[in-house]
């Protein structure tokens, strides 16, 4: 989406630049200077309301990140680097450190991306390549649905439907049947909350977006390219894979990183379903935390100004977790687009 | 629908006007708007709160908008003058006294709540038995197992199944939590200097759900969990609800009465010139209710705004003397008798008006 996007853009401004300067050409009438003045100042007008738009939005991101800073500041003077490192959570004697939350977010999110990723490009690509125009629409209009339902309704369907499954069918499932109980990552008992949990609802609530984006990517992706790949004799799943896939492939990552940043912030639902327990265990089956919900969970009652302070590290540390993880994420989609190239 | 809505705006309308009227003939300085009084706090005791609130506007007129935004917001805006009074679930501390800008901070329990024990053990129907150091040692992690023989000796003669034990927790900041450990720091000493006491802790063992409807959820879920709610809840929820043994050795169910027990056992230990910053829990008392606990109205003893002043310490002496009535309904144990008499006779300490 990026890149046709951005192409599509670029030739666009052309034609609409050239019929202001135009009538310059042929000699102007006092109409004609009239007429061209007003529509300088308005042109003028209009690039300064667009430009301090485009200002204030990153202003304001910066005096977020500066407020967030500032509040945390008791915490992160106190416990330093330190807060990154320890597992103590302990507001009583006032020990806090966010190794397990900023753990399971991570893990979370990836989670859900490697469970959400095949799933929505899947939808993506049945959609643009293989279904007929009539359930195109209607396919599409409910996996978009997804994205609208609140997370607080997908909280209580994971409290009352899917942890019932994760516990007496999917855990006991790699635990025992795929003996995978041995291996630390389906260790220890089976109780729901989880981050398995968390980072399954995750991946439901993210493949929307990805499938969204990659539909329409793929549905950019020029006939003529599918027809060269045909010609070739190359199968339809060839064409797919070799012609259509790579051609659309920065705006799928661009997808990817679009979920990723949702999964990452998402608070309410994982709340619900991940356990909120200060632990780093390698176990998927285990409880874990994430940064947004100990912030959900304790900022209400936070009554110490230290405590007050660490949610707020808490808050300024997952502002960090997300610009590097964006910021990887667009490397790769950089690297992507010019190996493609 | 429309008809009835006009109705009821009209009512409340010459509602509020009455009551401006009254108190704009006390004082200049009585205030035009339609809500009279502002407090911000515990969510806890919301629901006999806003009972007593209309009650309170529907016989009086006065009008007392009260937000539920939790017990340390409610103490942070009484500090910062926000709110004409705040309602907490634990006391302030000492550090909260001296930084709040009103000055000096009277606690007024308004009412009591507890935190009961719930559990999930199918083979189990009838209730089971607790003793202090077994609830400790459950949610210290030392206990793992639904048929240790500690737990077995207080039951005799039910089965218990060879289930792994689940403690569930609250995971957000809650009076109910403060409760719960301020009990288990009172009758473990181990307990004490582990997690100890606080809204929120570093739980040994469990999973934490948000809420009591997370905590809840959560145990009815898991066959083999045990968790802690407020009675109110469990009640409205019909959980099953343990037995748990007081300081004078006796198993008590948590009901209305044995937690107002809990308050009158605690009235022995009390001078008559208390602040009622006191912990209730493991009180003396035959049929005393161990887990329970005041909740705070906190208003400052001088009232600067004198019209606001006397509408709060009306509506308090109206708490003791009416409100108490109906909170058995909502299943909140009300105060002892004796000891309405005492905090009625307290608010007079209340200063109303600027003392210079």
């Amino acid at each position: 989406m990026i890149g046709p996007g951005m192409a599509d853009g670029a030739p666009g401004l052309a034609p609409s630049a050239s019929p202001s300067s135009l009538p310059l050409t042929p000699g102007p009438t006092a109409a004609h200077a009239v007429s061209i003045a007003g529509r300088s100042l308005g042109d003028r007008i209009f690039r300064v309301v667009t430009t301090a738009f485009a200002i204030s939005i990153p202003l304001l991101l910066v005096l977020i990140a500066l407020e967030v800073v500032v509040a945390a500041w008791p915490a992160l003077a106190r416990f330093g680097f330190g807060f990154l490192t320890s597992s103590a959570w302990d507001p009583v004697r006032g020990e806090f450190g966010a190794a397990p939350m900023i753990f399971g977010t991570v893990v979370s999110s990836v989670l859900a991306l490697v469970i959400a990723t095949p799933f929505a490009l899947g939808v993506a690509i049945f959609l643009s390549e293989y279904a007929p125009r009539w359930l195109r629409q209607p396919v599409a209009f409910l996996v978009d649905l997804l994205a609208a339902i609140p997370s607080v309704v997908y909280g209580l369907w994971g409290v009352f439907v899917l942890l019932p499954i994760l516990r007496e069918d999917v855990m006991p499932f790699f635990a025992t049947t795929l003996r995978l109980g041995n291996t630390p990552f389906f260790s220890g008992p089976a109780y729901g909350p989880s981050m398995l949990a968390g980072g399954v609802i995750l991946s439901i609530m993210i493949v929307p977006y990805i499938s969204a984006v990659s539909r329409e990517v793929l549905m950019a992706v020029p006939r003529s390219q599918r027809e060269a790949a045909l010609a070739l004799g190359a199968t339809k799943w060839e064409t797919i894979r070799d012609a259509v896939v790579p051609y659309a492939r920065s705006g799928i990552v661009g997808g990817v990183i679009l979920g990723l940043g949702r999964a990452l912030g998402e608070t309410m639902a994982v709340t619900m379903l991940i356990g909120n327990r200060h632990e780093i265990s390698a176990s998927l089956l285990a409880p874990g935390y994430t940064l947004a919900s100990v912030i959900a969970n304790e900022f209400a009652e936070a009554t110490t100004e230290l405590h007050l302070a660490a949610l707020m590290a808490c808050g300024a540390v997952l502002l960090g977790v997300t610009l590097i993880v964006n910021v990887i994420a667009r490397w790769l989609v950089w690297q992507v687009g010019r190996d493609a190239r | 629908m429309i008809p009835r809505l006009a109705l009821a705006l009209s009512i409340v309308t010459i509602a509020a006007c009455s009551g401006s009227e009254r108190s704009a003939s006390d004082t200049t300085a009585a205030s035009s708007g339609s809500v009279d009084l502002n407090g911000a706090g515990a969510t806890f005791p919301y629901p006999i709160y806003s009972k007593w609130f209309s009650d309170y506007a529907a016989q009086t007129g006065v009008k007392i908008n009260y937000q539920s935004i939790g017990s340390g917001g409610g103490i942070r805006q009484l500090s910062e003058g926000t709110v004409d009074f705040g309602a907490s679930d634990s006391p302030m501390n000492e550090e909260e006294m001296a930084a709040a800008k009103g000055g000096k901070v009277f606690h007024f329990p308004s009412v009591l709540g507890a935190d009961v024990l719930t559990y999930n053990l199918p083979e189990v129907t009838t209730a089971l038995r607790f003793t202090p150091d077994v609830i400790a040692d459950i949610f210290l992690g030392k206990i793992t197992k639904w048929n240790d023989a500690r737990i077995a000796a207080q039951n005799t003669g039910v089965t218990l199944p060879a289930r792994d034990i689940l403690v569930v927790h609250r995971s957000d900041g809650s009076g109910t939590t403060y409760i719960w450990t301020d009990y288990l720091a009172t009758v473990s000493p181990a307990w004490a200097a582990g997690p100890g006491r606080g809204k929120t802790v570093q739980w040994p063992v469990g999973i934490g759900g948000k809420g009591n409807e997370g905590v809840a959820g959560q145990v009815k879920q898991t066959p083999g969990s045990i968790g802690y709610v407020e009675l109110a809840y469990a009640r409205q929820n019909r959980l099953p609800v343990g037995f748990v043994q007081n300081a004078a050795g006796n198993f008590v169910e948590p009901t209305a009465e044995s937690i107002t027990a809990a308050a009158d056992g605690i009235m022995t230990r009390l001078g008559t010139n208390s602040d009622y910053r006191v912990s209730i829990v493991n009180a003396p008392g035959d049929q005393a209710y161990p887990i329970a606990s005041f909740t705070w109205i906190l208003a400052y003893a001088t009232q600067e705004n004198a019209a606001k002043g006397r509408k709060l310490v009306d509506f308090l002496r109206w708490m003791y003397a009416d409100g108490q009535r109906s909170a058995a309904a909502l299943d909140y144990a009300p105060l002892p008798t004796t000891m309405t008499q005492q905090l009625i006779a307290r608010l007079d300490s209340i200063q109303v008006g600027a003392a210079k």
